[in-house]
């Protein structure tokens, strides 16, 4: 399946990914409005220093320990392989963020459930907003064997 | 000292009500103009350094910066202007020599904007090139007179090595150090592509690059740097270079601090040393000895590589190329004084030279008055902005053009002019790993296959409107150009009539 991966040569540790993603996800239609202000929740976040960066986010594991952990059944594979998460039956117990072993789960901003990385699909970018925003093509989306 | 403040020349301008506050400006400023004050509570910028470079402006995703040319000003004088009194004070403060980079940026005549390009209507049909053939191939190197035959009649096909280039458009030499690993690869990669090719400047030849070697040209200068057989052999072509449109008559000088790692091992001298180029070759003093180092060159490529003789345009630029053309060297390259530079002094980037357009006009009237045109190819930069540049370069008598200012805009350069300082902001003209890893060579790649793309297919538009289908056609075809604007001196010297002729 396609998925996001960045290419650590080429990441520069900018963050811009993580402030694409919280746009993409705040359901606004303007940057400003979305952001102004306020402290981000993004699904992907940037690791490292000014030296050596890199951008994490879900990396929709084929056996992936969050959705074996969960006890609500909240989290799935949906057909396409991407790791989903259905925040109607998340009860925020917060076991998949212990068993992510990238990280790549977090507390949604009220902390009542949980968060994750779906590709853009569940909002209005029609593709990963942080690849498209990525200034150096770090981030990539794409079929990898 | 307190006298010797200057206010900032161009001011970064932040729109408050757009900054969401992500910082990307200040993780990206290599000059420390933004910066976050956690006692505001907001970004603030200080103006002192920044060079215009358009870094932030690009990247801020709310488009909440520009950069503005200060209004700040000394009392209006047309003579003592802004430039002039910073420039006193500047060197009263310092006693040193002006440093700049890239072309020179004064109003002196763009003769392209004086020169308009024909069209067919009516007695001759225009081509369309999107139906028909359109031919913009072109081999450069000393052509045969006439046609050799054997003892029985048959044609002999051998023919003085020649470049074969997919569109008359070459990237002009820009040597590693003075850019980066990542624009040099961005160049190589793109002219393998196109079909076209690249030129390693001075500072030898990469490791890494050797495989690119058949869109390569070599360059040998005054400093010898990274030069060895393996490098002569390793491109398709050997250029000599005497000169450089942006500082004619003075040599090169590349700080130790750039001297790291590869550069050093490229360049074959030690680490932190700077790498200074003398300003003439030492063992070039006549036409003779010029001789000398074509046919050592040749020799040492086994008489399989065209040699390339650069010189910067200057006031007898015809007379010295119509040296170089019996020196033995195969083409010509020559840089006006709008050619860009990693690094020169002001005042003689602003003040030496003549323009390209004149220099060629001359070379080409002056080698063809001589006979020896077909002797050499002549190949002409320095400030080819766009396709209609190259159409008239090829009119007024140039085989191709070299570009490397547009190379660079395209990889990202906004023209700021700093690229001495060492911290190019788009990761070009600098050898900080940070810096450097900012210019991605797929991206870069990409952009300068577009560019050449683009340009090749404007020029293809532009030689169908005249009813020519190819370079050959064009080249040196001056009735296909008019000037306009120009006194009689400058049409004589350009060989144009005037428009309404």
């Amino acid at each position: 399946m396609k998925r996001i991966y960045v290419n650590e040569e080429w990441c520069l540790g900018c963050h811009l990914c993580e402030y694409q993603c919280a746009f993409a996800n705040s359901g606004m239609d303007d940057m400003v409005k979305a952001l102004k202000g306020k402290t981000i929740h993004p699904r992907i976040q940037v690791e490292g220093d000014n030296k050596i960066s890199f951008a994490v986010n879900c990396r929709h594991c084929s056996d992936a320990r969050c959705v074996k952990g969960c006890i609500s059944g909240a989290l799935s594979r949906d057909k396409d392989g991407v790791v989903v998460i259905d925040t109607d039956k998340c009860v925020g117990c917060f076991t998949c963020i212990l068993s992510c072993p990238y990280g790549a789960i977090m507390p949604s901003s009220d902390h009542s459930v949980v968060q994750k990385c779906q590709l853009c699909m569940d909002n209005a970018s029609g593709e990963p907003a942080c690849v498209k925003g990525c200034p150096n093509r770090a981030i990539v989306y794409e079929e990898r064997i | 000292m307190l006298r010797d403040y200057l206010y900032p020349e161009y001011e970064a301008v932040r729109n408050s009500d757009l900054c969401i506050g992500c910082r990307a400006c200040e993780r990206q400023c290599s000059n420390e103009v933004h910066r976050f004050d956690s006692d505001l509570g907001k970004m603030v910028s200080d103006s002192t350094n920044c060079v215009d470079c358009q870094r932030c402006v690009c990247l801020c995703p709310t488009h909440a910066l520009k950069i503005v040319k200060s209004d700040h000003t000394f009392k209006l004088n047309a003579n003592w202007t802004q430039e002039a009194i910073t420039d006193v004070i500047r060197q009263a403060g310092t006693g040193a020599v002006l440093l700049s980079a890239m072309g020179n940026p004064k109003e002196y005549p763009v003769y392209w904007d004086k020169m308009l390009i024909n069209a067919s209507q009516v007695t001759n049909p225009s081509i369309d090139p999107l139906r028909e053939p359109m031919e913009t191939k072109t081999y450069l190197g000393k052509k045969s007179e006439e046609i050799q035959r054997d003892r029985n009649g048959n044609i002999i096909p051998e023919t003085s090595p020649q470049l074969e280039l997919e569109t008359p458009i070459m990237f002009s030499a820009m040597s590693y150090g003075s850019i980066s690993y990542n624009a040099h690869k961005s160049l190589a990669t793109a002219a393998e592509e196109l079909g076209i090719l690249y030129n390693t400047g001075e500072g030898g030849l990469h490791e890494d690059f050797y495989q690119y070697g058949p869109n390569t040209i070599v360059q040998v200068a005054s400093g010898r740097f990274g030069v060895h057989e393996d490098y002569l052999n390793a491109g398709a072509a050997i250029e000599i270079k005497m000169g450089q449109g942006a500082k004619p008559g003075i040599g090169g000088h590349l700080p130790g601090e750039k001297i790291v790692d590869d550069i050093s091992k490229t360049r074959m001298i030690p680490e932190g040393t700077d790498a200074i180029s003398p300003a003439p070759h030492h063992d070039i003093y006549s036409i003779e000895d010029l001789r000398q180092l074509v046919f050592s060159l040749k020799e040492a490529s086994d008489y399989k590589k065209p040699v390339i003789v650069k010189i910067a345009a200057v006031h007898n630029v015809a007379a010295i190329a119509s040296g170089i053309a019996r020196s033995g060297a195969d083409i010509i390259a020559i840089d006006g004084y709008r050619g860009g530079t990693g690094a020169a002094p002001k005042r003689i980037r602003d003040n030496v030279g003549i323009p390209i357009e004149l220099a060629l006009a001359s070379v080409d009237q002056r080698l063809r008055d001589e006979g020896i045109r077909d002797e050499v190819s002549v190949v002409v930069g320095g400030s080819i902005r766009s396709s209609a540049d190259v159409v008239k370069a090829i009119a007024l008598g140039a085989d191709a053009v070299y570009i490397a200012t547009s190379a660079l805009i395209a990889l990202g350069c906004h023209l700021c002019r700093s690229c001495q300082a060492g911290k190019c902001n788009w990761g070009i003209a600098t050898q900080v790993p940070e810096l450097v890893k900012r210019l991605n060579p797929a991206d870069g790649k990409e952009r300068l296959v577009n560019l050449v793309h683009a340009w090749t297919h404007e020029i293809k538009e532009m030689m169908g409107g005249m009813g020519i289908n190819s370079i050959e056609a064009l080249r040196g075809n001056r009735l296909m150009l008019r000037g306009i604007g120009l006194t009689n001196k400058e049409l004589e010297i350009l060989g144009i009539k005037h428009a309404g002729e």
